[in-house]
């Protein structure tokens, strides 16, 4: 069986919409069929990885959004299924979320070795 | 009170541009201006009728626990909030890009314009924002 790398490198494209991410979605989805799959977080997208971030109150006109995202809660149930998620530890840095200020269970990278990250991997997927 | 004229490009559920743009639609009318929006390429899905919401089987959650919501009813809000303010909402779709993709059944209150009706209310228009694709 492949072993897939999904790659998040442009968040917050529409999660308010979607109530999640819908690339963390998807590899929920692929893991949940079966699949073996790593997520890495680079760019952008490791704030994924900050806990506690809310994003409830939005409203338009009478609509409540009653379930906002929690892409925190996801990446946790993403990893209590058996799939390991790396962040690109300077793009942390970059943004100021330290090693320690992350949700538990997420795994650092350095960039140095993001090449050996998708070597490791049979087929990539870029979001 | 001054009028807003908004262009809005994205598609539905793929781009952050869309909620910002409904969040500065819907503050202008709580504000009491008159609001134009100009809906050109993907955005004029945005008010397409026959959204469906859906279950999240990823999360075990039935349509009902998701309460997925659609543009279509953020838009339907927005006209609702703007008859209950007492101001016009004006949300006109591009209509070649509705015919291209077949999205011609919109929420009440959606109309078909042109570039030109755009261009029309931008030049009337005392404040103007177009967000485009990226």
């Amino acid at each position: 069986m492949a072993r897939y790398l999904s790659v998040v490198e442009e968040p917050y494209r529409a999660t308010i919409e979607e109530q999640d991410d819908t690339a963390v979605w998807f590899t929920h989805a692929m893991r949940n069929a079966g699949a073996e799959v790593t997520l890495l977080l680079r760019g952008d997208a490791v704030a994924y990885a900050a806990p506690g971030q809310d994003a409830r109150g939005l409203r338009f006109g009478a609509r409540e959004v009653k379930m906002a995202p929690e892409i925190d809660q996801d990446l946790a149930a993403l990893m209590a299924r058996g799939v390991t998620v790396y962040v690109v530890s300077e793009d942390a840095t970059d943004r100021g979320l330290r090693e320690g200020g992350l949700i538990p269970g997420v795994e650092h990278v350095a960039r140095a070795h993001v090449a050996r990250l998708f070597a490791d991997h049979d087929r990539v997927l870029h979001w | 009170m001054p009028t807003v004229t908004i262009g809005l490009m994205d598609p539905p559920y793929e781009s952050s541009n869309t909620v910002t743009g409904l969040r500065i639609i819907d503050a202008a009318l709580r504000k009491g201006h008159q609001v134009n929006v100009f809906l050109y390429e993907g955005a004029v899905a945005l008010g397409f009728a026959e959204q469906k919401p859906h279950a999240n089987p990823v999360k075990g959650k039935t349509v009902e626990e998701f309460d997925h919501p659609n543009p279509k009813e953020w838009v339907a809000a927005l006209f609702e909030l703007a008859r209950t303010s007492g101001v016009k909402l004006d949300w006109i779709n591009c209509g070649l890009c509705v015919d291209e993709r077949g999205v011609d059944k919109q929420v009440e209150g959606a109309r078909r314009g042109s570039p030109a009706d755009f261009w029309k209310l931008a030049e009337a228009s005392q404040g103007f924002l177009f967000i485009a694709t990226r």
